[in-house]
């Protein structure tokens, strides 16, 4: 399972702790996923940027971060992860797409915590007809992927919703990654280094063998990953 | 216009060198002109498999530097009149090769050559982005083996969006050659198959090269394997390789089976 790191302030004296822990313990942090909760740590972006080249300079392979504000993230970041709970700020891109589109009544934007009420927007989706190839990102985080395709070893797909590969998936998916319980992940032949749903997450070490080479469906139920083959 | 070609892998000691040179010669067997141009700014070995290395005067990092004509750099062979050699220089870096200048010197080469293979370094760095950057077709080297499977899909990535052909929203011709095949070792599940690399790299098979002391025993005395035995197992798939890469429907068959997998094989072909 992934490992979960949880840096406090002030960040130089934390790194020097971590420091202190992989030298007691050798290849502790060694090709193990880390998720890094910064919930409620007051720090900003160009420092979080910082800190994240400080980790990979340690080895430290971040897979995605937890309890982040967006406007902290960027697209050189590692994805958002909630952990199963819905994020405020999930909002954000809502209340920009009204900015972005001003009405002819010029009425007064609605005080902050009650958003106007959305209109009804079609689910975007992307679709990719090639192989996704090692080394090569797709991400996607406003809503769908399809490949049409296999995913190759050292490959990665992120998307805000879910992720269906007709092929094989040999490298990383991760969806719903924006905060999204209800994302799913489907692929013909599952061969995956990692699947992810919503922040939680599984390492190819955490598949069942019974399902690996099969049709497989992941869902989400509560703080849990199910699986089922689709044949 | 020749077409160019290049030789490619990500991987190191897959056989890129020994397999441009054979494919090199074995194109120029068939009187069609051919030059073998050395990408490996630094570590050149192009010039010993083809036994050139005592002619190498002027090489392609001179004549991409106004140091020497490409006339002055080019090296016959001393066997076959229709394959000439382009040498890289050893003493300098791969930070001498310009974007502009390799693409004067290709832009030359194709004017009086039919065939310009591009030997490139590995890696995914400067030389070897080079290398590909003006091919008109990459044959992508790989051993059947899980490391060099996955380097080969990150170059056909790279292939697919950093060359020039990609950029102008072309897609260039990706073959797959896979060498150092061995039947026993295969068919004791040591070694991926055919079909294992095929179905994860997902384009057309070239041929395939069997692991083989003739291979060796060639680039020892600096002969191209398909001339030092044009009999042997690697020479004869070479030759076929280079039918194949010339347009030429070649049936290909698996070293160790005598039936032939021309009808399976068709059906992995990418589109």
């Amino acid at each position: 399972m992934a490992l979960a790191l949880s840096p406090e302030l002030p960040l130089g004296d934390w790194l020097h702790q971590l420091d202190d822990l992989a030298a007691r313990s050798a290849g502790f942090f060694l090709r193990r996923p880390v998720v890094l909760d910064i919930e409620g740590l007051q720090i900003s972006r160009p420092e979080l940027k910082e800190f994240i080249d400080e980790l990979s300079r340690r080895n430290v392979r971040v897979i995605g971060i937890e309890g982040a504000r967006p406007s902290l993230l960027g697209a050189d970041m590692p994805p958002a992860m909630s952990g199963g709970r819905a994020t405020q700020d999930i909002e954000e891109p809502i209340a920009e797409a009204a900015a972005a589109a001003p009405d002819s009544g010029g009425s007064e934007p609605a005080p902050a915590g009650q958003p106007e009420p959305q209109p009804v927007r079609p689910v975007p989706s992307m679709i990719i007809d090639q192989p996704v190839r090692s080394g090569q990102s797709v991400i996607f985080p406003e809503g769908d992927i399809t490949i049409i395709a296999s995913v190759a070893s050292g490959a990665e797909v992120v998307a805000g919703g879910s992720i269906h590969v007709y092929g094989a998936l040999r490298g990383r998916a991760m969806a719903g990654s924006m905060g999204n319980a209800s994302a799913r992940i489907f692929c013909s032949k599952l061969e995956a280094e990692l699947l992810a749903i919503d922040g939680l997450y599984k390492t190819a070490e955490d598949i069942e063998p019974h399902l690996r080479g099969r049709a497989v469906h992941l869902w989400l139920d509560g703080d849990a990953i199910k699986t089922e083959t689709l044949n | 216009m020749g077409k160019v070609v290049v030789v490619t892998s990500g991987k190191g000691g897959v056989g890129k060198t020994t397999s441009a040179a054979a494919l090199g010669a074995a194109l120029a067997q068939r009187k069609e002109k051919t030059v073998v141009v050395d990408f490996d700014v630094g570590l050149r070995n192009l010039d010993l498999v083809m036994g050139a290395e005592r002619r190498v005067v002027y090489d392609l990092v001179n004549v991409i530097q106004g140091e020497a004509k490409l006339a002055q750099a080019l090296i016959r062979d001393k066997r076959l009149e229709t394959l000439y050699l382009l040498p890289a220089s050893q003493t300098r870096d791969k930070d001498n090769l310009t974007a502009e200048g390799v693409e004067r010197v290709i832009g030359a080469l194709k004017k009086t050559f039919d065939w310009v293979i591009c030997d490139s370094p590995a890696g995914i760095e400067r030389g070897a982005t080079l290398a590909m950057r003006h091919a008109d077709v990459a044959v992508v080297v790989t051993n059947p083996e899980v490391s060099s499977v996955r380097d080969s899909d990150r170059i056909i990535g790279l292939i697919d969006a950093k060359t020039a052909k990609a950029e102008r929203g072309e897609r260039m011709d990706r073959h797959l050659l896979l060498t150092r095949y061995n039947p026993n070792r295969a068919e004791r599940g040591d070694m991926l198959s055919v079909e294992d690399v095929l179905e994860i790299l997902s384009i057309p098979l070239l041929g395939i090269v069997p692991e083989s002391m003739d291979v060796l025993r060639a680039s020892n005395i600096g002969m191209p394997v398909t001339l030092a035995d044009s009999q042997s197992a690697p020479a004869q798939a070479y030759l076929q390789a280079a039918r194949r890469l010339a347009g030429e429907d070649v049936p290909i068959s698996i070293p160790g089976e005598k039936r032939s997998l021309l009808g399976k094989l068709f059906g992995w072909r990418a589109a």
